[in-house]
């Protein structure tokens, strides 16, 4: 398979004194997957994405975007790649359409072709009515489709996406997510990164865990979940913490793992009604009892560990 | 992330001259931009930057003029209408160079949409040069047809004023971007126009020769941009008596220079604040 973009030992240092932003990240993105970097804000994901798209030259390591090294040709890298912000960078005295044909031109496509694609992009993004408006007239979630489909007008083999739905309302997450599976399954190659646990698990083939400018973790979310938290957890809350000792010591033994979060634990564990019935033989009590399959949070907190988020 | 207004840390000091690596079609894109923009905005733009020289040429040199006998018996308007076309150049360059690309570079973020695109530091400055340049044609040539219509120009050299407002631009463009890239903060434009513009729209001998300066003050007035886009349109505009060609492409000369000069400092900064 066709890799697009690949990186090892990658490091991005913004100052001599300071703690690199990126600390030697390996990564390979394949044609025609979504790609997620998923993680806490600082992580680095956003530099990552500004080292993938030019925007960032790197400290060291080796980084290769469309088979080319993106600090000695940002040209040729930058005229087949699209990027989608992270902020708002509309150009608003323009319109709508406007901002689409002025970005096509910035690529060299013709006026005509760029009004052409220009509508049809509208047409996929649903602003097609809109076409005539001012950019400062859009809602947020508008605005983040109209900057989808300028990230999309030089047809690109690479999408870049910088939290695509920070911000905004469900219907309007909802409404983008659908658009990113709709390219996925056109074959543009999507990369992007989250701070969203179920973004990721519903939009990314393969994603990396990064904390703190490191990769901890690769892999497909359903495998991440399998092979770092058991199926399913178990949230049991307690009142007092003698009772709370109390039911940890009677519950850890049927888990694979526990963590102890103020007034409640998070049991890992394969079957939770199970653990249920053996907490019910045993005097410990509880004052409520979640069960529910383990997500990609499970994972990312497990690896991560909450006090550090803090 | 980059702090944005801080000056960049690693700016080093090239001493060698080095051209910016700029492609001139990309540049052009943020031209075309440009043109797009201005479509939706010139009202606002041109009533301050055009009608402000036009104003100073009614009060002062038909006005005021009226009290003055003659400047080396020459008519008070005639004296200091190609200044006055100099300025109002000046003026179309300068507040777009300066407010207008602070503002988009800073707090709208267009150049970051821009460089995301294949355009580079290097081609957003040219193209803003670019730009700067048909600002000063938009606002200086207007203002030279409208004193040829106040019989203020003399000379058939005056066709080559579009060559000169070229000239103009350039110096003033890239004084304009290279103060633009360095500032940290918006409120620093105080300094540059109150300590610079205004000095030099009232001391380069627009309104009266600058022999009339304190003998001091009068190797100072060399060293303004102004002055020698001033003198080069008096040329011009045969305003004092017969065109010196020479004279006027003395002038042009000095303020390519000075543009040559400038010219590779906006670009390095502006790729030190935008590719981090």
């Amino acid at each position: 398979m066709t890799v697009v973009a690949r990186a090892s030992a990658l490091v991005k240092r913004y100052g001599e004194s300071r703690e690199p932003a990126v600390d030697g990240i390996d990564f390979s993105i394949r044609e025609g997957e979504c790609f997620g970097f998923l993680g806490p804000n600082g992580a680095g994901k956003t530099t990552t994405m500004r080292l993938i798209s030019c925007r960032a030259r790197r400290s060291g390591g080796v980084l290769e975007v469309l088979g080319r090294d993106p600090s000695l040709e940002d040209r040729a890298v930058k005229r087949e790649l699209g990027v989608v912000p992270q902020e708002t960078n509309l150009d608003d005295v323009l319109s709508v359409e406007e901002n689409l044909v002025v970005y096509a031109r910035y690529f060299d496509i013709s006026k005509e072709d760029a009004r052409v694609r220009a509508r049809e992009l509208l047409d996929f993004v649903q602003l097609r009515d809109r076409a005539a408006w001012n950019t400062d007239a859009l809602s947020g979630g508008m605005k983040r489709r109209l900057l989808i489909a300028r990230g999309l007008i030089n047809q690109p083999r690479l999408l870049v996406l910088d939290e695509p739905t920070t911000g905004l309302d469900p219907q309007a997450r909802h409404l983008v997510w659908e658009k990113l599976r709709d390219l996925r399954r056109r074959g543009v190659t999507l990369v992007l990164t989250t701070h969203y646990m179920d973004e990721a698990a519903t939009l990314c083939d393969r994603l990396v865990i990064m904390h703190r400018g490191r990769v901890l973790v690769e892999g497909k979310p359903a495998e991440l979940i399998s092979e770092h938290v058991a199926p399913q957890v178990v949230e049991l809350v307690a009142g007092d913490p003698p009772v709370l000792e109390a039911l940890v010591n009677a519950a850890a033994p049927f888990a694979r793992g526990h963590e102890v979060l103020g007034d409640r634990v998070v049991l890992h564990v394969r079957d939770g009604s199970a653990l249920l019935d053996a907490l019910g033989r045993t005097d410990a009590r509880y004052e409520s009892a979640t069960v529910r399959s383990a997500t990609l949070e499970d994972v990312f907190l497990k690896l991560t560990g909450r006090s550090l988020l803090e | 992330m980059k702090r944005p207004g801080a000056l960049p840390s690693r700016l080093s000091l090239r001493l060698a001259y080095r051209a910016p690596d700029v492609r001139w079609a990309s540049a052009a894109r943020l031209w075309q931009r440009n043109v797009a923009n201005y479509a939706h905005t010139w009202m606002m733009n041109i009533l301050p930057n055009f009608f402000e020289p036009f104003f100073y040429l009614l009060a002062i040199g038909f006005g005021l003029g009226r009290f003055v006998e003659s400047v080396g018996g020459v008519e008070y308007a005639r004296f200091i209408a190609p200044g006055l076309a100099a300025v109002s150049a000046m003026y179309g360059c300068v507040f777009d160079a300066t407010f207008n690309v602070f503002v988009k570079l800073h707090f709208d973020r267009l150049y970051d949409a821009v460089t995301a695109a294949p355009l580079t530091p290097e081609d957003v400055v040219a193209g803003e040069l670019l730009w700067s340049l048909t600002r000063g044609l938009l606002y200086g040539v207007p203002f030279v047809l409208i004193a040829a219509g106040f019989g203020l120009v003399h000379s058939p050299w005056v066709v080559l004023t579009p060559v000169a407002i070229v000239l103009i631009g350039w110096a003033f463009g890239t004084i304009a971007l290279t103060y633009t890239s360095l500032i940290p903060s918006i409120d620093l434009y105080s300094f540059f126009f109150t300590l610079f513009v205004t000095p030099m729209f009232l001391f380069s001998g627009i309104f009266f020769p600058i022999e009339t300066l304190p003998g001091w003050a009068q190797p100072l007035a060399w060293f303004s941009p102004l002055y020698h886009a001033a003198a080069m349109m008096r040329e011009l505009f045969g305003a004092v008596g017969p065109t010196d060609p020479l004279a006027a492409a003395g002038h042009g000369l000095w303020l390519a220079a000075l543009g040559a000069l400038l010219y590779p400092v906006a670009p390095n900064v502006f790729r030190h604040r935008l590719i981090a």
